[in-house]
């Protein structure tokens, strides 16, 4: 199964460093991963780091793949407009690097994305005419098509409904599960990174200050010093931990 | 029905609706071709000498069975010019189309970033002056002028835009800071040039086809004939770029290094149609726009739909241009803009679907 492992990896725009010594465990295939901090913590420019889309210090290690590309990025939104369809804009992402002949199996791999996010009814539509949360949900199918072996999604679920949000956390579960993928997710909703992930690594002003299995990671103490809320971690009725923020402090 | 059944419906629908689509976009790119050759006799056709449609055909398909007078007026006088239009419309729409796609911007165009008035500008220097940048024979003084300059300004516009920091915009914010320079600069060639000069030099800036000859039109076919595979290989990679750069990186394609040599290919293009036939202004903006009307931007249909597009709506003014005063071939430069731009701005104002 496919690993990722960060190694005193860091990252610079610039003059101005933005990841610095970040050091993770050994991730594997399986495991779902929060990435979690406060705005401009650095989770973005961690998921370009891993790509390859900056250059830094330290290694990202990747194994046990025999994919070319076996790592796919769902970027957050930008609201681009182009006249293309959602199906086009799907295919299109699984397509590059390929020849310019479509072959059936990447339009099966086109109708599963769509089907594994249930918004094959959105196919026909244009692209310009999605709201914010379908635009989420295609480029999830977008970054799904490529058949990742690690996918990192950036707020997949920040202009998704509470049912799509719930929805598209289940369907990544359920690919690390049955697929076996790597799938690393930032999150701002502690909640939902409760109950989804195995792990979380939690970054603030771009240093990893905590990582580990998520019920470990998550505490009143953490919550306290990176979001600055008084929060205490109960269990619920059927006994999962959920988060109670009491107020910002 | 069961569960996997009601999945396999759905799955064939999405895939039942991608093929009409594609097909749907063959069939237009059919109808362009069609419509490509029916124009390119109807100009071949126009003229002092008058052929009717049957006569055109059949001196294209069995040149050795039609007089002789009519062999020389259709393949040596008219051909080049009607040929140079496609050519021309072509090369200046594909290089409008994806200098809009790269630059993410509806108003890139080789008129827009500077590259036309570049052209203009070494024209005029040749015209006005005698001024020959590279050392060449006197028929070949101008274009070589307008081709130098055009590709000077491509590249200014490329170097200033490697510099830390310039965003999209500002390349086109460059590209008009060129297009004023320049037309300040022609502006002074006029002031000192004599007025039969600045008559030369106006004439060259309305764009006019009767410069066509075969080696030209040789010159300018084999350009776009290399360019076009080197983008058409892009296709994909182009086609994301009109998703945003953040969205183009995530799916592994490198947005600078490709924006660098598609801008150089497309100015290229600019470059040889403009210093052939002067500045025509029209077609690199509304070809791309009409082609993304009509079949989107999946650069698989998008990329030759604008080649087509601009090599239609030229050839077509080059019908106009011979018909609106009989017996006077007006510049093509003004035709494109006085009849395509109200029939562009109809379609772009009952067009839907806004893509910018």
């Amino acid at each position: 199964m496919v690993t990722l492992q960060l190694t005193r990896v860091s990252a610079r725009y610039g003059r101005r460093t933005i990841l610095e010594d970040i050091t993770t465990p050994c991730f594997q295939g399986g495991q779902v991963v929060a990435l979690l901090g406060p705005n401009a913590a650095g989770k973005s420019t961690l998921f370009r780091r891993i790509l390859g889309l900056l250059k830094g210090e330290g290694q990202v290690a990747i194994s046990n793949t025999s994919a070319e590309r076996p790592v796919a990025y769902m970027p957050q939104d930008t609201g681009a407009r182009a006249v293309l369809t959602v199906y086009e804009s799907v295919l299109l992402a699984r397509m590059q690097g390929r020849s310019l002949k479509v072959q059936p199996e990447d339009l099966a791999q086109v109708d599963r994305a769509l089907e594994e996010l249930n918004i094959t009814a959105l196919g026909e539509r244009d692209i310009g005419d999605l709201s914010g949360g379908q635009r989420q949900l295609v480029s999830a199918a977008q970054a799904l098509v490529q058949e990742p072996e690690i996918l990192m999604l950036d707020e997949p679920t920040s202009a998704l409904d509470l049912n799509r949000q719930i929805n598209l956390l289940t369907v990544l579960r359920r690919l690390a599960d049955e697929r076996g993928m790597l799938i690393l997710v930032a999150l701002h909703d502690l909640g939902h990174a409760l109950r989804f992930t195995d792990a979380s690594m939690v970054l603030e002003n771009g240093r990893l200050i905590a990582c580990g299995p998520t019920e470990d990671v998550i505490t009143p103490a953490l919550l306290r010093q990176v979001y600055k809320v008084a929060a205490r971690i109960e269990p619920c009725s059927k006994g999962r931990p959920q988060l109670i923020v009491e107020e910002a402090v | 029905m069961t569960t996997d059944t009601l999945a396999t419906v759905t799955y064939t629908k999405g895939r039942a609706f991608y093929r009409s689509q594609v097909f749907r976009r063959q069939m237009i790119l059919l109808a362009l071709v069609v419509a490509l050759f029916f124009s390119l006799c109807v100009d071949l056709a126009l003229g002092p000498a008058r052929y009717s449609l049957g006569e055109v055909i059949a001196a294209l398909l069995t040149p050795q069975n039609v007089s002789q007078q009519a062999r020389v007026i259709l393949w040596e006088i008219r051909m080049p010019v009607a040929l140079m239009a496609l050519v021309v419309g072509a090369s200046l729409s594909v290089a409008g189309a994806q200098m809009q796609t790269i630059l993410s911007n509806p108003l890139a165009s080789p008129f827009t970033l500077g590259i036309s008035a570049g052209a203009s500008f070494g024209a005029a220097l040749g015209l006005a002056f005698g001024v020959a940048i590279i050392p060449a024979a006197i028929e070949f003084v101008v274009p070589l002028n307008a081709f130098i300059m055009a590709m000077f300004t491509a590249f200014l516009i490329h170097a200033l835009s490697l510099k830390r920091g310039v965003t999209v915009e500002t390349i086109v914010l460059l590209g008009i800071a060129m297009v004023f320079i320049f037309n300040s600069l022609m502006a002074l060639i006029q002031f000192f040039a004599s007025q039969e000069a600045v008559s030369a030099v106006v004439f060259w800036t309305m764009g006019s086809l009767t410069k066509a000859t075969w080696p030209k039109f040789w010159v300018a076919l084999g350009i776009l004939v290399a360019v076009m595979p080197l983008l058409a290989r892009h296709g994909w990679a182009l086609t994301a770029m009109r998703l945003g750069d953040a969205k183009a990186e995530s799916m592994g394609v490198k947005p600078r290094a490709l924006r660098l040599e598609v801008l150089i290919l497309v100015s290229l293009l600019a470059a040889v149609a403009v210093a052939f036939v002067g500045t025509i202004g029209f077609i690199g903006l509304v070809g791309p726009h009409i082609a993304r009307i009509l079949l989107g931007e999946d650069q698989r249909f998008f990329l030759p739909g604008s080649a087509l597009c601009g090599a239609l709506i030229l050839s077509v003014g080059s019908v106009i241009s011979k018909i609106i005063i009989p017996g006077t071939i007006i510049p093509i430069g003004i035709i494109t803009s006085l009849v395509g731009i109200p029939f562009f701005l109809f379609l772009v104002l009952n067009h839907k679907k806004a893509s910018w």
